[in-house]
């Protein structure tokens, strides 16, 4: 029972990964006034390029870079339409999503003509797990071995990374400057402007942080989690992080929690296939895996909780005109 | 900056022309970065989708489609609602027509089956849209969030209720059993041959025309109606509409069920018209498409039409464009549609306000 549910925990982490990765760059662009519903295109365009670049020169690491560039460029597209044209955020980022779905697909059977596919990753070109050390030694110590060792260690270095990304993000949100600036514009973006820093300047860095890590989230997925690129393979991750957004209430340490209670179900329901329970029968997948989103709807209805978002996300700015 | 100076047809036919070119010339750019030429490529594209009978039979049934998501979307958008959730709302309004038609196939006549089927479509498509909508208009939950989680759950639901209550015994297949044929909406092609006109056979049905009623029923609701006076100035201004007196949360509910509704109709087209069984995932993105089709056909009816037939002639010119250059796959169609998405819609400003003060300038100089 314990070793099972230490299991669990194990594969929670591995899933919930892409998902803080996601999760936490929604919260800098929705922190700075930016919907990003493109959080889904970002992932899966970067784990493409990540993928795709991973192959050709073999070097997982370069696939991450180029990974991250891709998830960037995207965001950029998105400021360009959000920032510098006031156009809607939601429709841009549908735009990106779409845009992604179809030019993965095409650009990958142009360059490797596999069905929409990459080729296999393999050694390098793949972020392997990592033994913490005395992982081995320390295994058969009674709780202590088996949480050390089965699930603390032996996971690739962006499993770490994603963790360590949550101080990190309280960090520069609640501790620096930028992070004080960063709430301001997108609570009250006409006081920022009034106190001479640009909304605009502001709101761009913010989604050059946003890209950086939905790049880093596609590429785990594609590179580390996975052996390649999959037609699709976002699979939704990028909605469930904005559900997760919302459900840990834009601060990143709910928000890490809610990545990982989507992550532990979504692990509930691959182990609970077929498993019958005694006095309730078989529990449909389904069910467990709608849980997120029912959870999140719950939540915005107002049934569990209040989910008040930045005051002034979704709005364009317009500088006030004379 | 006002919009009255500026000449109508540049508002509904320059700067959408525009848009849409840009959308074109960036896809092109992109077949020319895959070796392709991309004249060619719009040439097997415009044969493709309306050189032949057949091709403009499956031109005009892929914009039935589009037609039904393109005007959920713009009702909705109409009353300053983004409803994102047409895909599950189409879904679950195709399970509305596979129920009735499951049950009444063995019984019924096909002049029975068909109301009841859409209206079937139309209560599904309807309350799926329900309750994102009363958590909008009564609790302040944002709609587009809401809708966008029931569709994984709608997505969820039907995966649940084929492969476990509908799927047919002893098959592995998840979809229903084939309806009997008094349950299939018929095709055009076997309608319009006893009358002497032959058109070559296609997935074509009887959903077009009511996707061609659905278009005067929102034309005339929207513009020649009270409740759509209300839906409009909701949308063009919730505080004015509130101060009118406009109690803006049954607006806000009536104008998304009605946009549920419109989307579950596609579920007619797809379930009673061509698939004649309940199957995953026959939705196939149109949801989605229905945004850039409103938001191309700029919210109009008519521009809807336009819109559809232009997205479906892409989809169907799309398959045989891969067909003869096998290096271009159809998810080009895909990536066209979300430029079109970005041009006309986000980065919609970016030519408008400079042309409009173009034409501005020139009316006052």
């Amino acid at each position: 029972m314990f070793e099972t549910l230490i299991l669990m925990l194990d594969a929670t982490m591995r899933v919930s990964t892409p998902l803080i990765f996601a999760a936490l760059a929604g919260l800098f662009s929705e922190r700075a006034g930016i919907v990003d519903i493109g959080l889904e295109g970002k992932i899966l365009g970067s784990a493409f390029a990540a993928a795709a670049a991973a192959a050709i020169f073999g070097s997982a690491w370069i696939g991450l870079g180029f990974g991250i560039l891709a998830s960037v460029a995207l965001a950029m597209i998105h400021g360009f339409a959000c920032i510098t044209h006031r156009g809607d955020h939601i429709v841009s980022g549908v735009a990106i999503n779409t845009i992604v779905a179809g030019l993965t697909v095409t650009l990958s059977m142009y360059w490797f003509s596999m069905g929409g596919q990459t080729p296999t990753l393999s050694g390098d070109a793949r972020f392997l797990s990592i033994t913490l050390p005395f992982a081995n030694a320390l295994a058969d110590v009674p709780v202590i071995g088996l949480i050390y060792s089965e699930l603390l260690s032996g996971h690739n270095i962006l499993v770490y990374l994603a963790f360590a990304m949550v101080p990190v993000t309280s960090w520069i949100i609640y501790k620096t400057r930028f992070g004080l600036r960063l709430r301001a514009v997108g609570e009250n973006p006409h006081a920022v402007d009034t106190a001479g820093i640009s909304v605009a300047f502001l709101r761009y860095r913010a989604l050059i942080i946003c890209g950086i890590l939905c790049g880093i989230a596609g590429a785990y997925l594609s590179t580390a989690h996975n052996a390649g690129f999959l037609k699709d393979m976002s699979a939704g991750k990028g909605y469930m992080a904005l559900a997760a957004l919302i459900f840990g209430k834009w601060r990143p340490v709910p928000v890490l929690l809610a990545c990982l209670l989507f992550g532990f179900l979504d692990a509930v329901a691959i182990r609970m296939q077929g498993v019958v329970i005694p006095g309730i029968g078989e529990v449909p997948v389904q069910a467990i895996e709608v849980l997120p989103y029912v959870l999140t709807v719950l939540l915005l209805a107002g049934f569990i909780g209040k989910a008040i978002g930045p005051k002034a996300v979704g709005r364009p700015y317009v500088k006030e005109r004379a | 900056m006002s919009q009255a100076k500026v000449p109508t047809w540049v508002s509904v036919a320059l700067i959408p022309f525009l848009n849409i070119m840009m959308a074109f010339i960036v896809s092109g750019l992109v077949i020319l970065a895959i070796g392709e030429n991309p004249i060619e490529a719009a040439g097997y594209l415009i044969y493709g989708a309306f050189g032949y009978d057949e091709g403009v039979g499956y031109t005009l049934y892929y914009a039935t489609n589009l037609i039904f998501t393109g005007l959920a979307v713009s009702v909705a958008f109409k009353g300053g609602l983004f409803n994102i959730g047409g895909e599950g709302q189409a879904y679950i309004g195709g399970l509305g027509v596979g129920l009735v038609c499951l049950a009444l196939d063995h019984t019924m006549p096909l002049y029975v089956i068909v109301p009841l089927a859409i209206i079937g479509a139309a209560v599904f498509g309807a309350g799926w849209a329900y309750i994102p909508a009363y958590l909008q208009a009564r609790r302040g939950s944002h709609i587009v969030i809401t809708t966008i989680m029931f569709n994984f759950i709608a997505s969820s639901l039907m995966v649940y209720l084929i492969v476990n209550w509908l799927k047919e015994d002893g098959r592995m297949a998840p979809n229903s059993r084939t309806f009997e044929e008094n349950a299939w909406l018929p095709y055009l092609h076997k309608i319009l041959s006893p009358l002497g006109i032959e058109i070559g056979d296609s997935p074509l049905n009887l959903a077009f025309v009511l996707a061609l009623i659905c278009c005067v029923l929102v034309w005339a609701l929207l513009w020649h109606t009270r409740w759509g006076y209300q839906l409009r100035t909701l949308g063009t201004n919730p505080t004015a509409a509130r101060y009118a007196g406009i109690d803006t949360a049954k607006v806000t509910i009536w104008g998304m069920l009605i946009s549920g509704g419109l989307a579950g109709f596609v579920g007619v087209n797809e379930i009673m018209g061509v698939n004649h069984s309940l199957l995953l995932n026959f939705t196939a993105g149109y949801g989605f498409a229905g945004i850039a089709v409103s938001l191309m056909g700029r919210n109009h009816p008519i521009g809807i039409i336009l819109a559809a037939i232009l997205f479906g002639a892409l989809y169907q010119g799309g398959s045989e464009l891969a067909f003869e250059i096998p290096t271009i796959t159809p998810e080009i169609v895909i990536v066209i549609q979300g430029l079109v998405i970005l041009f006309s819609g986000a980065l919609e400003h970016m030519f408008k306000d400079r042309i409009e003060g173009f034409f501005i300038r020139r009316a006052v100089a």
